[in-house]
């Protein structure tokens, strides 16, 4: 912690991590309440994981073309957006396969980005830092596209907050009050890919659905009403965030594991404690 | 435009895999009637009100709603459904759930207006649930749903009222009190009620449509023992029926 502080305010690095932690959870506060309450936790497994395929096939063409300004986020974006439209299709549609779809589009997302970044020229740490997050090594450049996302998922939310709500409540009486009820959905699962890919710079792929459900899980035993449910997620999400980067730092662990280890531990906690104090519910 | 009726099924059919749920429905309810849909489990009374509401569409036959196509007619109409398939853990208020009957009426995004919120304050109010206004909705009652969500139908401010068995799970005296308060908004408006207790609501509608698979549609001054006994197979309803009396 002591170590943590002092090496702060000399490296950008720790800034600019610390930073990327308190942006990522105020997203995934208020879309990872959505995904909790209307239950599309594997749906946004789906898209987090599809990710990579964008990933790698993004650092691909930087690498192999030279072309530092393509970020590898911008294919991130990209292959979240286009999963999250056809998971969100596949649910709509063919309600009866939408697992085996969604399983398929999963392996198939990461199978792809795997082949991309064994192709790429140069030293192939990246996997692991998409896989498992790479919070200590954002780039002023990547944060502004952050702060973007951010917006963007933000200002969609609040301005459609009460018609996401009734669809995510009730979809049946919202369409019969004249709401586009897949229009929303859509929209909704849009949103949670782009949060998806803000959060996968912080912990990684794989540990992406724990960092957006649980905050929002926890806040949901604690809530009446579904913004105070964001409010509280995305305040428990930057203490998770923070302390898993200084509880992280001093003895060297990875950041990413560290936050995850974290909330995984107050999920448990509060659960116990939820029983302990009241054995009948 | 008065010559519509608020509901109108002619020769209306509806099948599920083949197998025919309601078969040449010809019924029509007009503007505040209080109508009673009954029958027995499975017999088809939700795949009626679906039909009118357009969330199921005819195998053949037409329904027509003030005149018009269902989908069309939607903004006039409060649905209560049942609410067993609702998430009982979301974290919503008894407000916030009536406030979504607002959505249609108000702006198209953005938060609800003062206007909004007055009327769901009416409508709860005249439910007798304004003071559980702040509880989560998962903390009611199972009746006391039943009432917020009638009263979120009512907030989007309807010329028909279709309610899917509201009387659930309610014990008698408080469904005696339900239907003197549904009787009242049959003076301004049109109501459709769906129970599976027709000996009890005969003494409140002004018609009853009998479903099992055909539909009879019955002045209420005709519903007699032999009527019930031909839709159930038994006599049971008629037993509860007179120890109501």
């Amino acid at each position: 912690m002591h170590l943590f502080l002092r090496d702060l305010f000399q490296h950008d690095f720790l800034q600019y991590a610390l930073l990327t932690g308190i942006l990522a959870s105020v997203s995934c506060g208020v879309i990872g309440s959505f995904v909790v309450v209307r239950r599309i936790t594997y749906l946004a497994g789906g898209i987090a994981h599809s990710v990579l395929g964008g990933l790698g096939a993004a650092l691909y063409v930087q690498k192999s073309y030279d072309w530092p300004a393509f970020d590898p986020l911008y294919g991130a974006i990209a292959a979240a957006l286009i999963a999250a439209l056809i998971i969100g299709m596949v649910s709509m549609r063919a309600r009866e396969r939408e697992d085996t779809v969604i399983g398929a589009l999963w392996a198939v997302g990461m199978a792809m980005g795997v082949l991309f970044i064994s192709q790429t020229p140069g030293y192939s740490t990246d996997l692991m830092s998409y896989l498992f997050g790479s919070i200590l090594m954002v780039s002023p450049q990547e944060l502004w596209l952050l702060v973007a996302l951010d917006v963007l998922v933000l200002v969609t939310a609040i301005v459609f907050y009460n018609q996401f709500v009734a669809v995510s409540f009730d979809d049946e009486f919202a369409l019969l009050r004249g709401l586009r009820v897949e229009v929303y959905y859509l929209l909704l699962l849009c949103l949670t890919a782009l949060t998806v890919v803000v959060l996968v710079t912080v912990v990684g792929i794989i540990m992406v659905i724990a960092l957006l459900t649980l905050p929002a899980a926890i806040a949901g035993f604690f809530s009446r009403s579904l913004h105070h449910m964001m409010a509280l997620a995305a305040i428990l999400c930057v203490l998770f965030t923070t302390s898993g980067l200084v509880l992280s730092y001093g003895p060297n662990y990875p950041a990413g594991a560290t936050t995850i280890v974290v909330a995984g531990a107050v999920y448990l906690a509060v659960l116990i404690g939820k029983r302990v104090l009241n054995p009948g519910h | 435009m008065q010559l519509n009726p608020a509901i109108l099924c002619e020769d209306l059919s509806f099948s599920y895999n083949r197998y025919p749920v309601v078969e040449k429905v010809n019924v029509t309810v007009n503007e505040r009637d209080f109508v009673s849909v009954v029958g027995p489990n499975g017999g088809g009374k939700t795949t009626l009100l679906k039909l009118m509401l357009g969330l199921l569409h005819p195998s053949s036959g037409r329904v027509r709603i003030f005149g018009k196509q269902p989908e069309e007619a939607r903004p006039r109409i409060g649905y209560m459904p049942q609410h067993a398939h609702l998430d009982p853990q979301f974290p919503v208020s008894v407000m916030d759930v009536v406030l979504m009957g607002r959505i249609g009426h108000t702006r198209r995004f953005g938060p609800y207006t003062r206007a909004d919120r007055e009327c769901a304050e009416e409508a709860l109010t005249e439910l007798h649930m304004w003071e559980y206004r702040g509880t989560h909705f998962s903390a009611l009652s199972g009746g006391q749903r039943q009432r917020v969500l009638i009263a979120r139908a009512l907030a989007s401010q309807p010329d028909l009222l279709l309610l899917d068995e509201p009387t659930a799970s309610l014990d008698l005296a408080v469904e005696t009190e339900l239907y003197e308060l549904l009787r009242s908004f049959a003076e301004r408006l049109t109501v459709v009620v769906v129970s599976h207790d027709i000996g009890f609501v005969s003494h409140y509608v002004t018609k009853v449509i009998c479903v099992k698979r055909n539909v009879v549609v019955h002045p209420t001054s005709e519903i007699t023992g032999e009527i019930i006994n031909e839709l159930y197979g038994s006599p049971m309803r008629m037993v509860r029926h007179n120890h109501s009396q």
